[in-house]
């Protein structure tokens, strides 16, 4: 079986995984050492520095992009894998994030509400949007034919992204425990300041590019799965047709014809 | 358009009618759900009362997907999607007739539900059209979003399993929906269930239009 053939490795991607560990690791010397802490909250409040970031990251940037590459896959003018790949690492990539999202949420929510889980609108909209999430990773998952896998999970990201705009709205909509929008409310009215504004805002920089970075290497695996798969098919044929030449070379060496004499 | 989706609705409805299969597997699934939730809280009559709205609704949702899983089977004989697709019929009016025989069947199911939680929990509905328009909307909602999930995965293999991973998470705003609906219908509040009646109307909405614009795509992919 020969190699896998080279594929794309461009050299940003290199650039956006140095930014991405620089940028974090600011993010964590502003986030435990230079802020202070908050004059309610305490110390819980440096979670302000991951969950509000992992969310965005999880609901607008991985929900963006898997709802626009699916829309484009879908147009028969730009139908390419390009874009069935690049919706299918964005839905991948924001389960990660959504499920961390819930996690970070959970352990804010269990000292400042008492409670590891309450159900809350935004709560439960996002854990609904895992499972959805989930449900486009198994239909992912089972074999197809490319062209209709991609039209299929095309579709079913589109489904998933319905979810999108209630867990945004969620906090407008219901009266929520969660707090509303935590940087701005809806009159674009500031909540945090300072060197606390500027850590969260860093921290956003930070997740977004480990966001971008987890897409290209996860569209990549993506292509050397392709790759694998269609070298693995024809290692396959080319091993039943050698079969197949064997038994009528056997066969017409005893002079009778045998069953699997014949092209596949 | 209209046209297709009455005749599709007509033969899936017909199919239904000979085979029996919603009445002899789906309506007695529905109830089984019933009584085993029952079972689930025990005989505390206070207790069962208070649960019965949400019963309602889990035995409609389970038994949503024995239904959407039929209604994609009658299509699965050999030959019979591509006959389908090949018809020339729209696929807006397949889609809208799939959704209308599973509608029918699923407003049938919920009468039986509906006389289930009234004999087995001892519950009567205090304000009837808040209830019934609460199971219009939802059954809308429900055969819509069904048939979308169900064209998903038919073709599928592991369709069996594959679908209610798929379609319960989206069908969940219904359970939440329909069952505050039902508390506030039970306990007389209008405005208590006129309130959650607005997330049952754009869902009923969202998934007959998604429905109609995407079922050509997933017909083709199917």
């Amino acid at each position: 079986m020969s190699a896998v053939p080279a594929t794309w490795r461009p050299r940003w991607l290199t650039v956006v995984g140095v930014l991405a560990v620089v940028t974090t690791a600011f993010t964590v010397w502003l986030g435990l050492w230079v802020t202070p802490p908050d004059v309610v909250q305490g110390n819980l409040a440096r979670l302000l520095y991951v969950h509000p970031a992992v969310a965005t990251v999880a609901l607008y940037w991985a929900g963006g992009v898997a709802c626009a590459g699916s829309l484009l896959y879908l147009w028969p003018r730009t139908r390419s894998f390009f874009w069935d790949r690049l919706a299918a690492s964005a839905v991948e990539v924001g389960a990660v994030f959504s499920a961390l999202t819930l996690v970070t949420g959970s352990l804010w929510g269990r000292p400042v509400w008492g409670v590891w889980w309450t159900w809350d609108a935004r709560l439960t909209s996002t854990a609904l949007l895992l499972l959805l999430e989930i449900g486009y990773l198994a239909l992912r998952r089972v074999p197809a034919d490319p062209h209709i896998r991609a039209r299929r999970c095309a579709v079913a990201a589109l489904l998933v992204a319905i979810d999108v705009p209630i867990v945004h709205f969620s906090v407008d909509w219901w009266n929520t425990l969660h707090q509303g929008g935590t940087i701005l409310d809806p009159g674009f009215e500031l909540h945090v300041h300072g060197s606390m504004l500027w850590t969260m805002l860093l921290s956003f920089v930070a997740f977004s590019l480990i966001f971008v970075w987890l897409l290209a290497v996860r569209y990549r695996i993506e292509v050397l799965e392709d790759a694998v798969g269609d070298q693995e098919l024809e290692v396959s044929l080319a091993e039943r047709w050698s079969e197949d030449t064997e038994l009528v070379g056997a066969g017409s060496g005893t002079g009778g014809s045998t069953p699997g004499g014949s092209a596949p | 358009m209209w046209h297709d989706a009455v005749l599709v609705a007509g033969k899936d409805l017909r199919i239904e009618a000979r085979s029996r299969v919603a009445l002899w597997q789906v309506v007695p699934f529905a109830v089984l759900v019933l009584v085993l939730l029952a079972f689930a809280i025990g005989p505390d009559q206070t207790a069962l009362k208070h649960a019965a709205p949400g019963i309602f609704w889990v035995a409609l949702l389970f038994s949503t997907v024995l239904a959407i899983q039929r209604s994609v089977a009658v299509e699965s004989g050999e030959g019979t999607r591509d006959g389908l697709r090949l018809s020339g019929m729209d696929p807006a009016g397949v889609f809208l007739g799939k959704a209308a025989a599973v509608g029918l069947q699923l407003l049938a199911l919920q009468v039986v539900l509906w006389a289930g939680v009234t004999f087995l929990f001892d519950v009567r509905v205090q304000v009837v059209w808040l209830a019934a328009t609460a199971c219009l909307l939802a059954t809308v909602g429900l055969a819509c979003a069904g048939v979308l999930y169900g064209a998903l995965s038919a073709g599928l293999r592991v369709r069996d399993t594959l679908l209610p991973l798929l379609v319960l998470p989206v069908l969940a705003p219904v359970l939440l929906a329909g069952s505050k609906v039902w508390q506030a219908a039970l306990s007389g509040s209008v405005s208590g269930g006129t309130q959650w009646l607005k997330i049952l109307v754009p869902f009923a909405v969202i998934y007959l239009v998604v429905g109609v614009v995407l079922y050509g795509p997933l017909q083709e992919a199917a």
